[in-house]
């Protein structure tokens, strides 16, 4: 993407930021709710990305780790304890729990990963199901209070989808720190070429095991901030489906990719609601389009963005040679 | 001269296969010593032994003195022990320079501060030398996927000198470089080798290259050393003659 000149991204971004905080402003209640859920499902599927598109673990278990957030946000704040430390105990759980899941990664790679992050999906559902003396079983948890944050009270949906907006401001500037540090390069060669890495001194169980660890703290961040938006949870939203959800909005936004989270979780959230005028269609029309990106460009809308601008730029170059070309031959 | 590497009876095998069959070799402090061997001969296999890429069925590998065998790849190459690859292995999507910084990141700090540390970990002048002794400098920048093959096997061996290692394995450095850039890289290799006191062990089929380059041959067939010594002594040896050179 570095075809735009850094002026006009930095105007970009910053338009984007205002239209996030102001446009909402006239939102109803709906519109705010599902807004808040793109940020949400954004620092998932961020959070996936670090481990997928960055450091090219496949994972199927990120809804379970949005679970796991939820559910520790859902207990602890509904026995009293503020949301904050909610989001930390979720960090950390989550962050502990896919450190133990990285280490089969350590040994198996591809579909055979895919498989054993599966089989975990469904022992986490399993486990908020049946465990209903901590998680409410079938019956979940309701009536989870929205945090006060410096004194003032969440309740209302602008206020909330502002929390929900600064937080995933904070995990985007964590994770371009992140990406844009010698790990965020370790990640990425593990991922490119894990021999190589390991000959130039890149612990490679190490950084996998943190991509892991690091992703799924953000899917566990996320889930902390599903609770107290719904304010109701059960085991549901968390099966697997939710899983491949963010897979898709990540391999759709375009997996390695940056702002390919922001653009898949705008999809999968909002398309649907845009293509409710087709009524039954909708979920139909939005498999078909799925399906063409993929076939068109298997790397994403990013990737197909990428590829243009790379073309341009291989274009512009030969056009620069040309010309120097036959100005040589001229002069001759 | 002390041995910067002492190897002691390496053996692999691969089911009942023997690619290895017990080796033993040092290579002293700041030579040059060349492998040659037919192609099957277990080179590669013996220098993925040494490096912690396999491990080995039996046998000791001692880095000045100490025992290293069965550490990781990472381990030994933050002990200072680097190789280049027979086959390109840069990285194709970053930059010449990148591929550098990469290269030497692991070499300096710690995981936390190559965390909160500068991106670039201190690197990118380390990364200049290397390119402009590499002389690489209009291409810094260009993706290293898009550079001709003897240009990545350049880059190849310039990211194996980024950490400042004391022992760099060279797996057939000049396959496939054409003969100006060979030179080049000779020139390059003794430069280092000379200047930076590092020690080599190159695994080569180009004769003239290994001759020339080299202090020492070890030659190698099916598994076992044949002849170790000067390298116009191995020429001269009737059973390398035999088994490698021809007549």
């Amino acid at each position: 993407m570095s075809g735009f000149a850094k002026p006009l991204k930095i105007a970009l971004g910053l338009a984007v930021i205002a239209a996030l905080i102001i446009v909402p402003m006239n939102f109803n209640r709906y519109g705010l709710f599902i807004l808040s859920q793109w940020a949400v499902m954004s620092i998932a599927a961020m959070g996936l990305n670090l481990t997928l598109g960055y450091a090219g673990q496949v994972s199927l278990a990120q809804g379970a780790f949005v679970g796991i957030g939820a559910y520790a946000a859902a207990i602890m704040t509904t026995h009293g304890w503020p949301l904050p430390a909610a989001i930390v105990v979720a960090i950390v759980l989550s962050f502990a729990v896919g450190w133990v899941l990285g280490y089969p990664a350590l040994r198996v790679q591809h579909h055979y990963l895919a498989f054993v992050t599966l089989a975990f999906s469904t022992l986490a559902f399993l486990v908020f199901r049946n465990e209903s003396w901590l998680t409410g079983g079938i019956y979940g948890i309701s009536n989870i209070p929205r945090p006060h944050i410096f004194g003032l009270a969440t309740n209302k949906p602008l206020p909330f989808y502002y929390v929900c907006l600064a937080s995933l401001a904070i995990v985007s500037l964590a994770m371009w720190w992140l990406i844009r540090s010698p790990w965020g390069r370790a990640f990425m060669a593990l991922r490119e070429n894990p021999l190589r890495a390991q000959s130039l001194g890149i612990d490679t169980r190490r950084y996998t095991l943190m991509a892991f660890a690091i992703g799924s703290a953000l899917g566990g961040v996320a889930g902390a901030l599903y609770a107290p938006l719904t304010q109701y949870i059960d085991p549901v939203p968390f099966n697997l489906s939710l899983s491949l959800d963010l897979l898709m909005m990540v391999i759709v936004g375009g997996a390695g990719f940056y702002f390919g989270p922001f653009l898949g979780a705008m999809i999968a959230v909002l398309l649907p609601e845009w293509l409710r005028f087709t009524e039954g269609y909708y979920l139909m029309l939005y498999a078909v389009a799925v399906m063409l990106l993929l076939i068109w460009s298997p790397t994403g809308i990013l990737g197909l963005l990428d590829r243009y601008l790379a073309e341009r730029r291989t274009k512009a170059a030969s056009a620069l040679r040309a010309v120097a070309k036959s100005r040589l031959e001229t002069a001759q | 001269m002390s041995a910067v590497l002492e190897v002691t009876d390496i053996k692999k095998n691969f089911g009942g296969i023997s690619a290895v069959g017990g080796v033993s070799f040092d290579v002293r402090e700041g030579e040059i010593l060349g492998l040659i061997g037919p192609n099957g001969c277990g080179k590669s296999t013996l220098f993925n032994c040494i490096l912690g890429q396999l491990s080995p069925s039996g046998g000791e590998v001692k880095l000045d003195g100490r025992v290293v065998t069965g550490l990781r790849p990472s381990e030994l190459n933050r002990l200072g022990v680097s190789r280049t690859f027979q086959l390109l292995q840069v990285f194709p999507k970053l930059s010449v320079r990148e591929n550098l910084i990469l290269a030497g990141q692991e070499h300096q700090g710690n995981m936390a501060s190559r965390l909160v540390g500068r991106s670039d970990a201190g690197l990118t002048d380390a990364a200049n030398q290397m390119i402009g002794f590499f002389k690489l400098d209009h291409l810094a920048d260009e993706p290293a996927g898009g550079l001709s093959y003897g240009q990545q096997k350049l880059l190849d061996a310039a990211m194996a000198f980024m950490g400042g290692p004391r022992l760099v394995l060279l797996d057939e450095p000049a396959g496939g470089v054409n003969p100006s850039m060979l030179a080049d890289l000779k020139e390059r290799l003794v430069a280092i080798n000379r200047e930076k006191n590092a020690t080599f062990v190159v695994i080569e089929h180009n004769m003239e290259f290994v001759m020339s380059l080299c202090s020492r041959v070890m030659v190698m067939a099916e598994g076992k050393v044949l002849a170790m010594g000067r390298p116009d002594e191995v020429r001269k040896n009737p059973a390398v003659i035999e088994a490698y050179l021809g007549h």
